[in-house]
């Protein structure tokens, strides 16, 4: 059992939790995730890190409530123990001198790229952060994310804050305006990364992605979570989580995601029917 | 001269057991135990006991149950094994002790598999667990000294369980969030009941050995983070966990399971009792298993269990007598309904237009000539091809090393197949301090072959921490 040390409500249903977890903070990196049960019966989530802190040993995740396991999650409260929170996962994101580079989130692929974003600048990148969210009340980590970035440029489906538009349209438009890009490494719902890879593949920018895919033991065991990367089959919880944008098979993933979709109603409707009889 | 028959152990009808997670066989009850047990010779050279791989004085076993001393019985075994409630269930005695039983040539060996289950049975009903008070072995500065384990597997248990005796403090870590590796995601409930492993986990808390579940090592802790927090020595026993894919089209449609993912969604997260338990499985009407070994009847069999599943296919490219799977599994897996495929191979997985499995292609083999190994090549028969109606695909094809360990351990020599190196005798690696055993270096093999490698394992490790604190 693993002590919850914080609970923020972010948004309507976006949640920021600390969690006691030396065993995942001690070796952690940008780019790991961990995998956690809320309770006994609970399935696996995988969430990726947002943030850690060495010294008091808390892992810092943030989740949107989407499904049975986020919405129980989200019900906990700090001073509450999770069961299980296993980690650091995955390969840590490769950090090195690019120059350039565009961090691009969307929605709650933003506390992915948080890491990400300063282990760039730490390493002496320039670092361009561009989040977009449906709209201005959604807007999360804009404080965090103008600490470790030289610039940060919000996209609005509604236009309610910054560019109207998705976030492609603001990088294309940085391009446009002859902006030399040597990385863009993109986090958030799949067509987001699909159309982010598909425009820097046009424009001839390198660009990585943190893929999402289902999975149980996120050690390379179970093999669910197999994607497509340019025509060979990896596991994403251990060949990635990131990978070659330009490479990847966007529509298989997106395929497999629904592989659940009918049981995940069930199961969020057994757990509401749940929650209201208490 | 044994006048009497071997004792069948009475067990579920199939007809009843396709319906439940239970066990399958009941296991003998004390008159049923006494007359198996009075059947044995009592052989003055006990060939049976070599036949084990970690030596279980079995004839002496026996003898205690033969004379109504199961307390007795149960003490022998466990000098030898730490499990007996888990190699009494799961162990292939057929090819090992049973095999070197002398009366094997009447046909009538001794049921030495459903006598250590009965006196493990025996003693969970009947003694309550005890701390054991053993003399801690003190290192250089005065502390009990500490041995790192990761994984819990049959290795990593057998290791923890025969240090812990040897006074030795042992830290077992675990990824996952149970203690058990395959004894809880792989061998399903009707084999090996998940209490049982509890209880025998639970044993090995007594002896002192101290279990952290949710802890990589290689990825939470470093070989060298052990060191550093003052652990002398490091057994690796992660398994081979990595599943293998047939390499057919098709094979990433929704419904296409590894039998890893499919008994871990069963076995260790419960899926069977969803929505009570929140890790979905979604099986269609049919479903075809690949691959013919226990996993493959183990992965039949739960998808038979599962409410809806009406035909559960195995497909297989060899005859039957190739089969590699247990005897009593495939027979298990005969009278449960089970059908066999044999000489078919697939080719092609076909979805339909969401993308779920809807069919599989496969073609007809033949049998050529035995290969080096003994096993007999196939050949595709050509113009054979034909489709079978199926919702889901399970391809149980075994499993390779996984590497989230081994490839994180600087100078830690591995072989051609990405296991490590280690000596089968000692469990050595090349790095001092680190030894392996059980899968992750001989490739898959059984629970009780991994307990062998674990118990030769701990002689060496008790040899080198000796070696270097006195």
């Amino acid at each position: 059992m693993y002590k919850i040390t914080l609970k923020e409500q972010l948004t309507k249903d976006i949640k920021l939790m600390g969690i006691l977890a030396p065993h995942v903070v001690k070796n952690a990196k940008a780019g790991n995730f961990v995998i956690v049960i809320p309770a006994d019966n609970g399935e696996r989530i995988p969430l990726t890190i947002y943030d850690w802190d060495v010294k008091s040993g808390v892992v810092y995740i943030i989740f949107q409530e989407v499904g049975v396991s986020t919405v129980k999650l989200g019900l906990m409260n700090a001073g509450d123990f999770v069961y299980s929170i296993a980690g650091p996962l995955g390969r840590h994101f490769h950090v090195e001198k690019y120059g350039n580079t565009v961090v691009v989130g969307g929605g709650v692929g933003v506390p992915a790229i948080f890491p990400i974003a300063r282990a760039l600048k730490d390493a002496g990148n320039r670092v361009t952060s561009i989040t977009g969210f449906r709209s201005k009340d959604l807007i999360i980590l804009e404080k965090e994310m103008g600490t470790v970035s030289d610039e940060v440029l919000f996209a609005t489906n509604d236009g309610s804050y910054g560019a109207k538009g998705l976030v492609t349209d603001v990088l294309k438009s940085l391009h446009d305006k002859g902006v030399k890009i040597d990385l863009v490494v993109a986090v958030g719902p799949v067509v987001m990364m699909k159309a982010v890879s598909e425009l820097t593949k046009q424009l001839g920018i390198k660009t990585i992605v943190s893929l999402n895919a289902l999975m149980l033991d996120g050690t390379g065991m179970c093999g669910g979570c197999r994607v497509t990367i340019g025509g060979k089959v990896k596991f994403s919880c251990v060949d990635g989580p990131d990978f070659d944008g330009h490479l990847v098979d966007f529509n298989e993933l997106t395929s497999r995601l629904a592989t659940f979709k009918a049981e995940e109603k069930i199961s969020l409707d057994h757990c509401k029917i749940h929650l209201a009889g208490r | 001269m044994a006048k009497k028959e071997r004792l069948k152990v009475r067990q579920q009808e199939a007809a009843e057991r396709i319906k439940n997670y239970d066990e399958v066989p009941f296991g003998y009850d004390d008159s049923e135990a006494l007359y198996e047990a009075a059947r044995c010779l009592q052989c003055k050279n006990p060939t049976c006991i070599e036949g084990c791989p970690v030596n279980i004085n079995i004839k002496e076993f026996i003898r205690q149950l033969a004379s109504g001393d199961t307390a007795g019985a149960i003490k022998t075994i466990k000098e030898s094994n730490s499990l007996p409630a888990v190699c009494g269930r799961v162990c292939p005695q057929e090819t090992q002790c049973e095999e070197k039983c002398v009366l094997l040539k009447t046909g009538q060996p001794i049921n030495i598999g459903a006598l250590e289950r009965y006196a493990a049975d025996w003693e969970a009903k009947n003694l309550k667990i005890q701390a054991s008070h053993i003399t801690p072995f003190l290192g250089k500065d005065g502390k009990q000294v500490k041995v790192a384990i990761a994984g819990s597997g049959p290795a990593g248990l057998t290791v923890a369980g025969e240090l812990a005796k040897l006074g030795y403090k042992a830290v077992i870590f675990e990824a996952l969030h149970l203690p058990g590796g395959v004894l809880v995601y792989g061998i399903p409930e009707f084999r090996l009941p998940k209490a049982i492993v509890k209880r025998e986990v639970d044993y090995l808390k007594t002896l002192g050995v101290e279990i952290e579940t949710n802890v990589l090592i290689g990825k939470s802790y470093t070989i060298e983070d052990l060191f550093e927090a003052g652990f002398e020595a490091i057994f690796i026993g992660v398994g081979a966990g990595t599943p293998m894919f047939m390499n057919v089209p098709g094979e990433n449609y929704k419904g296409v399971y590894s039998s890893n993912e499919f008994l871990t969604r069963m076995n260790l997260l419960k899926a069977y009792k969803f929505p009570e338990y929140d890790t979905p499985v979604k099986l269609g009407k049919k479903v075809a298993v690949v691959g013919a070994g226990n996993v493959a009847m183990d992965s039949a069999r739960v998808s038979k269990r599962l409410k809806g599943v009406e035909e559960v296919h195995v497909i297989y490219r060899r005859s039957e007598k190739e089969m590699p799977a247990r005897h009593e599994e495939i027979e298990h897996a005969k009278e449960e309904g089970i059908i066999l495929d044999l000489l078919t191979n697939p080719v092609e997985i076909i979805a339909d237009e969401n993308g779920f499995v809807s069919k599989i292609k496969c073609v007809k083999m033949e049998l050529g000539e035995p290969d080096a190994s003994g096993r007999r090549s196939t050949k595709a028969i050509p113009g054979s091809e034909f489709i079978i109606d199926v919702d889901n695909v399970i391809p149980a094809l075994g499993t390779k090393a996984n590497e989230l360990l081994t490839t994180n351990v600087k100078g830690l020599k591995l072989n051609k197949w990405g296991y490590i190196d280690a000596d089968p005798e000692t469990g050595a690696t090349s790095i001092p301090g680190i030894f392996a055993g059980g899968d992750i270096s001989t490739g898959s093999a059984t629970v009780i072959a991994a307990m062998g490698a674990g118990k030769k394992a701990a002689i060496a490790i008790d040899g080198y921490l000796k070696k270097i604190n006195i």
